[in-house]
């Protein structure tokens, strides 16, 4: 009785996070509702006599599997959405038909045979005394082949991870000394002034203030000024939203006429020259942006 | 009570497959394969109950290590597209075709 409402609990909250993965539309919602799916399973596991597999299930797949899924997703950008453009015409319409058959052959073909009633592990379990026991005997003597090829497939993947992942260094780290020569060659050898300096709060989004009052275009978060176009904002202060839309125009224009060669050298530059990789820039633009300015990237590369 | 479990299996890989046809994030594409391989699971262990023997918890374990051997790379393969493509979909990385 209780493994049946564990089982019928469990089987709609993982059918219904699993719905939910396939249509959620943000990959964040997508892994979370994997998560719930992996532990509802998991549970489904000790139920039936698995205690080791459930175990597995939470550290190896809950644990490591997904966080490097929602690793990769900060690394890849979580705001990727999917695209609606069908590459393929009428693709998903015809997948999720197909989709719908195969759900339903196999559900017609599992719930029309008839199935003994289950014999239960204890007698297999009886010998070793214990789940863990007995899997760890089968382990080391039936499969130990299986077993050995494992490790050998876990050393293959550590490596062939480590291969895909590395990037060459395609020119020299930047040391201390040309970080400190771009910094004072460019325009702002200061770092920049940070939002709220004599302004009523000392929240991100409230820019500096000068002496008589105007605001300090530099201390306006460039960041959450695109996020703002982009969501349809304009700061209520008129003389901001100016500033800001300079600003926005400055940054669309700006990749145009970067040429990271040697005769340009604010600090950006050498930091790019250092990232080395052209399609690398936005990445450097939104860092920059987002420490607050050129220089105190400089710092951070310099820190690393 | 095996059929149930079998049932909920089958509808588990069937969304799972679905996701995988439909999706173009490559990333969300790879949690219906890891969607799949745990129904698959599920199916090993109510077949190992149902059977009397450990043999299919066995191979649940090492559908496991599989499945964490190919995320790790899969994912790294993804982290490598997305570098030189800046995409995630699977739509764009098709330089293969032809």
């Amino acid at each position: 009785m209780g493994e049946t409402i564990t089982f019928w609990v469990l089987a709609v909250v993982s059918v219904a996070a699993a719905l939910g993965l396939v249509f959620s539309r943000k990959a964040v919602y997508s892994a979370l509702m994997l998560g719930v799916v992996m532990l509802s399973l998991a549970v489904l596991y000790a139920v039936q006599d698995a205690p080791f597999l459930a175990a597995v299930q939470i550290i190896v797949y809950t644990g490591a599997v997904m966080m490097l899924f929602l690793f990769v997703l900060m690394l890849v950008g979580v705001d990727s959405a999917d695209s609606l453009v069908e590459t393929i015409r009428g693709q998903r319409f015809w997948a999720a038909i197909a989709g719908l058959g195969f759900a339903a052959l196999l559900a017609l073909a599992v719930g029309n045979t008839l199935i003994a009633p289950a014999k239960g592990l204890t007698n297999a379990v009886k010998e070793a005394g214990g789940n863990v026991p007995s899997l760890a005997q089968l382990i080391f003597t039936r499969y130990v082949f299986a077993f050995e090829v494992t490790s050998a497939l876990l050393i293959t993947a550590a490596l062939g991870a480590m291969v895909l992942a590395h990037r060459e260094r395609v020119r020299p780290k930047a040391t201390q000394r040309d970080l400190a020569r771009a910094r004072f060659s460019g325009p702002q050898p200061s770092p920049l002034p940070g939002p709220g300096t004599y302004a009523l709060h000392n929240a991100i989004d409230m820019p500096a203030l000068l002496p008589d009052g105007t605001i300090a275009a530099k201390s306006i978060n460039r960041v959450l000024a695109r996020h703002e176009e982009e969501d349809g904002v304009t700061p209520t202060d008129p003389s901001k939203a100016a500033i800001v839309k300079q600003l926005l125009v400055e940054e669309r224009l700006a990749p145009k006429d970067e040429v990271p060669d040697d005769s340009h050298t604010d600090a950006r530059a050498v930091v790019e020259d250092n990232v080395a990789q052209d399609d690398l820039r936005d990445e450097a633009a939104t860092d920059e942006a987002e420490t607050g300015g050129a220089v105190r990237e400089a710092h951070q590369e310099d820190g690393k | 009570m095996t059929t149930h479990y079998l049932v909920l299996s089958a509808l588990l890989f069937a969304i799972g497959a679905i996701g995988v046809l439909t999706r173009r994030n490559a990333i969300v594409v790879f949690m219906c394969v890891e969607l799949m391989l745990n129904a698959c699971n599920l199916a090993f262990v109510t077949f190992a109950r149902q059977h009397g023997n450990l043999d299919g918890q066995i191979i649940a374990f090492f559908v496991m290590v599989v499945a964490a051997a190919e995320v790790v790379i899969g994912l790294a393969i993804i982290v490598m597209i997305f570098r030189t493509r800046r995409s995630a979909s699977v739509d764009d990385a098709n330089l293969l075709k032809y």
